[in-house]
């Protein structure tokens, strides 16, 4: 919404700098948001009269035109169509600041010799002036705009930038905005009186209007005014419009504008000539009803809307624009003025169907109030009588089927208190309220408030406690800590388990990436080499921005691979990443299931080029062991077994499993999908449930006693069956007394052993808890050891 | 006899400096200096000369000797020098190479940042409590003041899902704050309460340098006996203080939500112009951080909580503008883009 300071001051005297209302008006509520200074750049621009006008001696399109400043007068040469003698312009000296008319830059006057003529100054048009968009011509000032007055005392004006919360549709008017600062101010608000001359026949013998949905509108009322003419709007109308961010039309829709701007009061003035019948139906439209709005457009009506329609059809689309058939033109002599007010939830609707926001559109929506409609509706029949010429018919029509009766609201010191936290005397209270129009009825400790009409937001105590606490001022409330206890608190165990995985991680060298929960089908069905298509179908967004944000991820590898291709075209030779968070999975009607999931991927060298070289690709133990860290760290009992992703490498992967649940899975990235998303590198991946996995959390661990006696480490070669895995061996090991750890330090295929086997070399750590054990001892395990291997395996002690 | 003694201290001092391994000093000692060399020889035999000669052959001999032996222990000197020398150039290790590097993984600035909230108001006794992203209507805006055709519906343009029920309607939308979880909260804990619900928010929203369709959000919600808009204030004037520093100066004004009354926002000295005014706070000299205020009645009541025994505040903050303002990024887009370049600077 904007405010000229000069419109502004007709209601209230402004005494303070335009910074310091603006803060006030900040503070309370209204965010001022800029302030415009029109006529900042207007030094050597002053008011002139065009007193002679010769032709040009070498130009047929230019002329020559006398301007008379007062105390001195100047000839220029001018390209204008609309010089006329008489005229008051804007004149400008060399030197002056203006825009020009066809770049739009900012340029200084310089004297000019145009087709042999000097010409020192120019009479500018709006656009030069930085006023309007309009270079048609030069701008004609009023008659009574005085000579040799600078421009900018004369039309020079502030203009405030305010957001108007939607609760306030009654400050989206000057009239409005004028209210706030009297109060805020300790003003009064005195309304000038609005009359005009009634004449001719009633006008019930000429209009009548029936409201055949009253539900959705609580009161119409029109004024008919005959005999006028429809020409452009005096400057000064123009100019407050053209401020107020509007385009001038003609006098008639100027001023349904200008008093929308005043009062706050949407208005619609109909052809009255093209109202059949004279008559106003206020209704639903009927199945497939149409109507060419006043863009030229057909418009699909539906029966959840409202039109204003006369004997034959709609003329209007209640609240949000009126119709082609019935506009006023500039053959038109008798205006049909409508002021009504409108369900504000159906006109937010019909103006979003539509998709026709309006200026009207966005008052009715917020709600203003149908004691609205009356005041303005006088006000802009003032002004087309006093504009348009013409002569009001006797009377309104006013049908009012919503009327209600304002309720009283009680407010006691204590609730301010109990809310506020400061104590306001029962005084402070009644001046803050009634500064602001409320009716105040005084009790002991309490006050019955009556909200003036216009405050249709004003509904139960808190809402006075708020109008108090504004108007007192925000400043004014005092800055205390909480003193109550610290409730008991229980925070849900999935919250750590994120942070430590996070922390975990991100130690082990990934970096943590933050990837859009929307994705596309397409890069979903990447990860899927054997199917082809995601199943079941995530959940879709109706109305998806791009298509590439359509669904919602049912896992995090497709944007975490999509985040490693892309990285990758940096250069970066070892890359780490991962990624902590909800994914999205269906359910029959009810809201999709949100697991927290953790996915890492690893792509490149180890540790990336180094002099201290070492510069190894990543492997499928890089991934495991990442995962088992993170296990052991959060210590869950978890194993390993064969698994059947289809996005990772068929025979390198693993199923991370507890119990009878699969916790997640690490492996290689299927070669397929790789090349899918366009890495040329093998990729490792591990993926986990943190949320199927939180049950498994062992909790705090149970200390084991240290033994006092001295270990003894045998190492032990075995040749085994390619086929058999580590595995199977330390769990065979691992089953005998003594031993204390299993560490597997070399595997080994090749050259000195036979096709089709491996070597596995063990280390194995032997300990009692109650003596000193002796070789003969551990000799023994061993042997039984490397029997049971025998026998379960194959395994033969390698020479 | 003199001759003799002069060649051989000539002999030995151009032999000794001809030495450059320690170990060779020992040979020649024990040539020159020893039991067996030439010049011990000789001053064995003094005895057998007449006293004239005795005399100046003796004093040249113990000359040459003490001459030789100082030569000798200053080569020693000089050769371990020179060993030391040899030894710091091979020992030697350049401290201006790299070392071996731990690699180190980063949390992202949006999880940094929520840690960091997320401690303050933590250690002011507020838990931390989520919410389904994927929400009801109900909670979204139902619950919280905002019917069906509510004008505060337009500034928060909602991505719907695409689910219909059985009469038609598409209640499931992706939630466009974390206040959908304060609307669950009030409805399933009982007094008092004392939350923080921090999480992604979705809006329909094309992509620009200051909005993303996706991005953080953390609620606060505080029910109890007693609780004032001071302690609102409080509580955020002591955030602000922590996050932003003592010296931040802070403005608390009027301001409109539905599920609040009265309502307020809070905003902080431009971190950029220090209040004069700039185009990242729009010439204004403040940053709006959140919205806030006493929770509405209504909001109370619908979820079972009675405004008449307990009071409530409520506040709101987008996460994402915190680290942009910090750290001096100008594009939001950078958080959700996975650069490394981006993220391993923080």
């Amino acid at each position: 919404m904007k405010i000229p300071l000069s419109w502004l001051q007709e209601y209230v005297d402004i005494a303070l700098p335009s910074a310091d209302l603006a803060d006030r008006l900040t503070m309370a509520g209204t965010e001022v948001k800029g302030i415009q200074v029109i006529g900042d750049g207007w030094e050597n621009i002053v008011i002139g009269q065009i007193v002679a006008i010769n032709p040009h001696p070498n130009a047929d399109r230019l002329r020559l035109a006398t301007i008379d400043l007062g105390t001195e007068q100047h000839t220029v040469v001018c390209g204008a169509p609309n010089l006329n003698l008489g005229d008051r312009v804007a004149f400008a000296y060399v030197g002056a600041q203006l825009i020009d008319g066809h770049s739009g830059e900012v340029f200084r006057l310089k004297p000019a010799k145009i087709r042999g003529v000097v010409s020192k100054g120019m009479a500018c048009s709006e656009k030069e002036l930085g006023i309007s968009d309009s270079h048609e011509g030069i701008m004609v000032l009023p008659a009574e705009a005085p000579i040799g007055t600078p421009l900018a005392e004369y039309l020079g004006d502030t203009i405030l930038d305010a957001d108007i919360t939607p609760n306030r549709p009654d400050c989206l008017c000057i009239l409005g905005i004028a209210r706030e600062a009297a109060a805020l101010t300790r003003q009064s608000l005195p309304l000038p009186e609005v009359k005009y001359e009634q004449a001719g026949p009633p006008i019930d013998q000429q209009v009548s209007v029936e409201i055949a949905a009253p539900d959705l509108c609580p009161r119409y009322c029109a004024s008919l005014i005959t005999g006028i003419k429809v020409t452009e709007s005096p400057l000064w109308m123009q100019q407050r419009l053209l401020k107020c961010g509007m385009r001038p039309i003609n006098n008639i829709v100027d001023i349904t504008n200008y008093v929308m701007l005043e009062y706050g009061q949407p208005l619609h003035a109909f052809d009255y000539q093209k109202i059949k019948g004279g008559k106003i139906i206020v209704r639903r439209p009927a199945s497939g009803e149409t109507i060419t709005t006043l863009d030229g457009e057909e418009r699909r009506l539906s029966q959840d809307m409202l039109v204003i329609a006369d004997k034959e059809g709609p003329v209007a689309i209640a609240g949000v624009m009126g119709g082609a058939a019935s506009e006023v033109a500039s053959e038109t002599t008798s205006i049909l003025l409508e002021a009504a007010n409108f369900n504000p939830a159906n006109i937010h609707y019909t103006g979003r169907v539509l998709g026709m926001p309006s200026e009207a559109c966005m008052r009715f929506e917020r709600g203003i109030h149908p004691e609205l409609v009356m005041p303005a509706i006088e006000r802009a029949t003032q002004l087309i009588v006093q504009l348009a010429g013409g002569e009001a018919a006797r009377g309104l029509v006013d049908v009012y089927p919503g009327k209600a009766e304002p309720e009283p609201i009680t407010l006691t010191t204590d609730q301010v208190k109990r809310l506020l936290g400061v104590d306001f005397s029962l005084d402070q209270i009644v001046g803050a309220l009634t500064s602001l129009g409320f009716d105040c009825q005084e009790g002991a400790s309490e006050v019955r408030a009556i909200a003036p009409y216009w405050r249709s937001d004003i509904h139960v105590a808190v809402d006075l406690i708020e109008e108090v606490a504004r108007i007192m001022g925000y400043d004014n409330i005092p800055t205390t800590m909480l003193s109550q206890p610290i409730p008991r608190q229980t925070p849900d165990p999935i919250l750590s388990l994120k942070q430590g995985v996070r922390d975990s991680i991100a130690g082990y060298g990934f970096q943590e990436v933050l990837t859009y929960s929307l994705t596309s089908l397409e890069m979903l069905n990447k990860l899927l080499p054997e199917s082809g298509s995601v199943e079941p179908l995530p959940l879709r967004v109706a109305n998806p921005m791009t298509l590439e944000q359509e669904y919602l991820r049912p896992d995090l590898r497709a944007n975490l691979l999509a985040a490693l291709s892309a990285n990758m075209r940096y250069e970066e030779d070892s890359i780490k990443l991962f990624e902590l968070g909800k994914v999205y999975l269906p359910k029959e009607k009810d809201l999709p299931d949100e697991p927290e999931m953790m996915c890492g991927v690893a792509s490149g060298s180890r540790w990336g080029r180094s002099w201290h070289g070492g510069d190894d690709a990543f492997d499928f133990y890089d991934a495991k062991g990442a995962v088992e860290g993170l296990l052991s760290q959060l210590n869950i009992e978890a194993s390993f077994v064969e698994g059947k992703d289809q996005s990772l490498h068929p025979l390198r992967q693993a199923a991370i499993v507890a119990g009878s649940n699969q916790l997640g899975v690490v492996g290689e990235l299927h070669p397929k999908v790789s090349l899918a998303f366009e890495i040329p590198e093998a990729v490792y991946l591990f993926e986990i449930n943190l949320s199927a996995l939180l049950p498994f959390t062992l909790g705090h661990r149970i200390f084991q006693p240290v033994s006092p006696f001295p270990t003894m480490v045998r190492d032990i070669a075995l040749v085994v069956d390619v086929g058999v895995t580590h595995q199977q061996a330390t769990d065979i090991i691992r089953g005998f007394p003594l031993v204390k750890q299993v560490a597997i330090f070399d595997v080994y295929s090749g050259g000195q052993v036979a096709s089709g086997k491996k070597s596995l070399a063990y280390s194995i750590t032997f300990q009692s808890s109650t003596h000193t054990l002796t070789d003969e001892e551990v000799n023994k395990v061993q042997q039984k050891i490397l029997d049971e291997l025998s026998r379960e395996l194959g395994a033969d002690l390698r020479a | 006899m003199l001759q003799k003694l002069k060649a051989l201290k000539a002999n030995a001092i151009q032999e000794l400096e001809s030495i450059d391994i320690a170990k060779e000093l020992e040979s020649w000692r024990i040539r020159y200096l020893g039991k067996k060399s030439e010049l011990t020889q000789i001053l064995r035999s003094l005895a057998s000369l007449p006293i004239e000669e005795k005399r100046a052959v003796g004093a040249c001999a113990n000359e040459v000797r003490a001459e030789l032996e100082d030569n000798l222990r200053q080569k020693e000197q000089a050769l371990q020098k020179a060993q030391l020398a040899l030894s710091a150039q091979k020992e030697s290790v350049d401290i201006t190479l790299p070392g071996r590097s731990f690699p180190r993984g980063h949390l992202h600035p949006i999880t940094q940042t929520l840690y960091e909230i997320c401690d303050i108001f933590g250690s002011m006794g507020f838990r931390v409590m989520e919410g389904p992203e994927v929400e009801w209507d109900y909670y979204n805006f139902e619950a919280l003041n905002i019917p069906e055709e509510h004008p505060a519906r337009d500034v928060m343009s909602t991505s719907w899902i695409d689910y219909e029920t059985d009469s038609g309607q598409r209640p499931m939308l992706l939630r466009t704050h974390t206040t959908s979880v304060t609307a669950r909260t009030i409805e399933t804990m009982s007094p008092p309460i004392r939350v923080v619900e921090p999480g992604r928010v979705y809006r329909y929203e094309a992509s620009d340098a200051t909005h993303t369709p996706m991005f953080h959000q953390i609620d606060g919600l505080v029910v109890d006996k007693g609780i004032t808009m001071g302690d609102l204030k409080g509580t955020l004037y002591e955030f602000a203080r922590r996050f932003f520093g003592e010296e931040r100066k802070v403005r608390f004004r009027c301001d409109y939500f539905p599920f609040v009354e009265p309502g307020a926002e809070m905003a902080i000295e431009c971190l950029n112009c220090g209040g004069e005014g700039c185009r990242l706070c729009g010439n204004s000299g403040w940053i709006e951080i959140l919205g806030a205020g006493m929770t509405h009645p209504e909001v109370l009541r619908r979820g079972g909580i009675d405004p008449e025994v307990y009071t409530s505040f409520a506040f709101g903050m987008g996460i994402d503008r915190l680290p942009m303002l910090r750290h001096n990024i100008d594009d939001i887009r950078l958080f959700y883009g996975s650069d490394l370049r981006f993220l391993k600077q923080f």
